[in-house]
């Protein structure tokens, strides 16, 4: 066995009325890639940026290599050797790779032998870049490519990876994983931050399981199973989820016909000839990585981008391209954006303002442009019990709630509508998998009492569970939709990047 | 914390105000006094609190508004001006007509000169995209020649010596008073109004909402289906129409005929008020009240101190400072730390 490349012992930190680690302790081997598993909030983020020293420590110490370290910022874990690649990179659009690289270093480097350095490891890890290419015209795997040859410039002996698989197509996990296991052959150790039970059984070789900021286990992988791994994690075995019949195609709510649309935006995604329909009872998932027209697909359908033509959307068989967001709710159509704080909720207003943010005209809330207080109260109130939204109370701001209370309250603002056409992005993206069941339930009880959702998501195993019918977006088309029974995980990943449909594949 | 802020803004702003005096050689308790509690002293003296406030005010409530919505118009001035000009020509047009009519119309007219001058930034920002903080405030100088040319050439009062001012407007063409033995003036009711109906405004109606909405989060209020266009366009023109008004109320009041100059830098003093009154209609009322004493106090201290009159300036000023000086430091912390990358050559 590997000696101990970094031991944490004990490390405790608390935030105000929250325990965020308590007495957490972790061994980490060279060549070893290490899992750190947990929901979301059990604690894996504050661990990490106490190691990679972003927090400092309440109590608790460090061991690196046998001695005692105190690791007081980022730079002095780099100068360690320990590298992290974030969840969010820190990128600039419209800079090259190579800018973006030499920019981010902490040292003095000669951009010549930079250059060099930089085709040398690309080319030794697999992983294809060009230098002078702009990182906007980049897919979001080939920017987390910048971002580990950033990291392995420093020759790191580990490297800590914050659930970098969340933005990536099948393919391009496959290639992702390829490079992570030669690093660690060479003897790299790796820390791996994920709550996908399936990646962890194929990559990782030891697991630490994190829960409200406590190890509950430390285990090898191979004894075992997603299930048994699942159970420790959330501390109870889940659910299994409903059964969904596919239902009959007979009455089309949402009919999206040859729709597009330019964007003001220099970094948007043009929609060409997008075509979509959306049956009643009927649960349609639209794949995709993120980028790739989804905020402008949901945009278009919301009525926030209005459209050229009015046929190019029709409600319940009612043309209304032309329509701004409010006409086309009185057409029973809901929409959840992906962005929580900002678009979805106004963060600094009270729940009650962001409940009636889309309600005052379809639950007439209004009466003369005067707001029907108590009535908007008795709403919010409605959402939160049936929603379960922890909360103080119903003057809480939206940006006091955490991620997975203010997404349930979003969606629970939109199902308390009872809309007969639900477009949702992202439904559980960052949300703890008790909030993302009760979220998914909750869709699938929509659709079941004959509304019409579709469901855009870069989350493969959600939209396999619960659609009936699936497709992707790439570059702002859409695919052809196939019966999710008729179409695996790896033909879903070809839509994703970019094949119009599976004819000819053989499927 | 939100309204602490004012108040400590307020102290520094006193403590400022203490070692200024101190190096200009004037004992200081005696110069807050004149500048702080004198003007209080008399009944006339609350009269002048009122009447400078009133600008203030209607223009502060209506410019609050706009910032909570994320338009800056910075040129309440020349709205002002505008008001004065069209209400004032008004007056000038009647001047020898008795007649009830008369004052609702220049009343009238001045809030559609402020509104059309708020237009033209509106109109720049909403068709090209153009930055209604430089639009609205170059306006302000074109407002200010443009009564300069009026009182200089076709305005002038015949009868007046050649001095640059109109004739002084009817009795029907002035605001009555409202208090005897001050020169109160109906505009007081008016400000009053103001921010009754901008409390109104924000905290019950959905035009309110949508303001603070398009404010707070541009994507969200296109989410909620408001037109971020429309908002600009409502409060630009509330913002200049509440100016011109208290444009108009200016000179057919205090005044009583049109001048070169017919104020005193009011409506960039109502920025100030806005922010001080923490962009709440009834803050507002305070800061007008506050900032209405910095007018009269400069007048006392130097009547009774010889200070020269650019004291309201700096007390003005570092009141305004300090505010923004205290609402950055409350949410941020200063951290002091050594650059660690040096400049780097290539070779």
């Amino acid at each position: 066995m590997h000696p101990v490349l970094l031991s944490a012992q004990n490390m405790t930190r608390t935030f105000p009325g929250v325990v965020a680690n308590d007495a957490v302790s972790l061994a980490l081997r060279e060549g070893e890639i290490h899992a750190l598993l947990g929901e979301n909030g059990a604690g894996k983020s504050t661990l990490v940026k106490m190691i990679y020293g972003v927090l400092r420590p309440d109590s608790g110490s460090l061991v690196w290599n046998g001695k005692e370290v105190s690791i007081s910022s980022p730079s002095t874990a780099r100068s360690l050797g320990i590298a992290m690649v974030f969840q969010h990179f820190s990128l600039f659009d419209a800079l090259t790779v190579f800018e973006n690289i030499y920019l981010g270093l902490d040292k003095n480097t000669n951009a010549e032998n930079l250059k060099k350095e930089i085709s040398a490891i690309s080319e030794r890890y697999g992983l294809p870049l060009d230098p002078d290419r702009h990182v906007y015209t980049l897919s979001v795997g080939e920017r987390q490519r910048i971002e580990i040859i950033r990291c392995l410039l420093q020759n790191p002996k580990l490297l800590v990876m914050d659930e970098p698989t969340s933005v990536l197509t099948p393919q391009e996990v496959e290639k992702l994983f390829q490079t992570l296991r030669q690093l660690a052959d060479e003897g790299m150790a790796i820390l791996y931050i994920s709550h996908k039970l399936d990646e962890i059984k194929q990559l990782c070789e030891h697991a630490t399981i994190l829960r409200d900021g406590r190890v509950v286990d430390s285990v090898e992988v191979v004894n075992e199973t997603a299930a048994s791994l699942a159970e420790k994690m959330m501390g109870q075995a889940l659910s299994p989820s409903l059964d969904s019949i596919a239902p009959q195609r007979e009455k089309l709510m949402l009919l999206v016909n040859e729709l597009n649309a330019d964007t003001d935006d220099q970094y948007g995604i043009r929609l060409r000839g997008i075509n979509l329909q959306a049956y009643a009872g009927e649960i349609v998932g639209i794949a995709g990585v993120a980028g790739n027209g989804q905020e402008e697909l949901l945009k278009a359908v919301s009525g926030e981008t209005l459209l050229a033509t009015s046929s190019m959307v029709k409600l319940n068989a009612v043309e209304c391209g032309k329509y701004g967001p409010n006409r086309r709710r009185k057409l029973g159509l809901a929409c959840i954006p992906e962005e929580r704080l900002g678009h979805g909720s106004v963060p600094g207003m009270s729940l009650k303002d962001n409940a009636l943010l889309t309600s005052f005209k379809r639950l007439g809330l209004l009466t003369r442009g005067f707001i029907r207080s108590a009535a908007a109260v008795d709403f919010t109130h409605r959402i939160i019990e049936r929603f379960d939204v922890r909360y103080r109370d119903h003057q809480s701001l939206a940006s006091s709630l955490s991620g997975g209370n203010l997404q349930k309250f979003i969606v629970g603002r939109e199902m308390a509508q009872n809309p007969d056409v639900l477009v949702v992005s992202q439904p559980t993206w960052g949300v703890d998998a008790g909030a993302a069941q009760t979220i998914r339930a909750s869709i699938q009880t929509l659709a079941g009492e004959g509304s019409a959702v579709v469901v855009i998501s870069q989350d493969l195993d959600e939209l396999m569970s619960i659609c009936h019918r699936i497709g992707a977006i790439c570059a702002g088309r859409l695919s052809d939709f196939y019966p999710v029974g008729d179409i695996t995980v790896q033909q879903v990943g070809l839509l994703m990047a970019g094949a119009e449909s599976l004819e000819g594949d053989g499927s | 914390m939100v309204f602490g802020s004012p108040l400590v803004a307020f102290i520094l702003t006193l403590v400022a105000g203490v070692v200024l005096f101190q190096i200009m050689g004037v004992n200081p308790f005696d110069a807050l006094y004149a500048f702080f509690v004198e003007p209080l002293t008399s009944l006339y003296g609350w009269g002048e609190l009122g009447v400078k406030a009133t600008p203030l005010v209607l223009i502060a409530v209506a410019l609050s508004i706009g910032f909570r919505a994320g338009v800056w118009n910075i040129g309440a001035e020349g709205q002002l001006t505008l008001g004065a000009i069209c209400g004032g020509g008004v007056a000038l047009l009647f001047y020898d007509v008795e007649g009830f009519w008369v004052l609702p119309l220049m009343i009238a007219a001045g809030i559609g000169g402020g509104m059309l001058w708020a237009a033209i930034p509106a109109l720049l920002r909403t068709r090209f995209n153009a930055n209604e903080i430089l639009t609205s405030l170059m306006l302000t100088y074109v407002a200010t020649l443009l009564l300069s040319m009026l009182v200089h050439g076709p305005w002038r009062d015949p009868d007046g010596f050649n001095f640059p001012e109109s004739r002084i407007f009817s009795e029907s063409a002035t605001l009555p008073l409202i208090l005897g033995g001050t020169r109160l003036h109906l505009g007081w009711i008016f400000a009053l109004l103001a921010v009754a109906a901008g409390w109104l405004l924000m905290s019950r109606t959905i035009i309110g909402f949508q303001v603070k909405v398009v404010g707070e989060a541009p994507a969200a209020g296109r989410y909620a289906g408001f037109r971020v266009r429309r908002v600009i366009w409502f409060t630009l023109l509330l913002g200049g129409g509440a100016a011109g008004l208290a444009g108009l109320i200016e000179v057919s009041g205090p005044i009583g005929q049109l001048l070169p100059s017919i104020s005193p830098g009011y409506g960039f003093t109502a920025i100030i008020v806005a922010f001080v009154g923490r962009l709440h209609p009834v803050g507002v009322l305070f800061a007008g009240l506050l900032l209405a004493l910095s007018y009269l106090g400069g007048e006392s201290a130097q009547i009774s101190l010889n200070l020269p009159l650019a004291v309201t300036g700096v007390f003005q000023g570092l009141l305004l400072f300090f505010l923004l000086a205290c609402d950055v430091l409350i949410h941020y912390e200063v951290r002091w730390r050594s650059n660690t990358l040096t400049s780097t050559r290539s070779g």
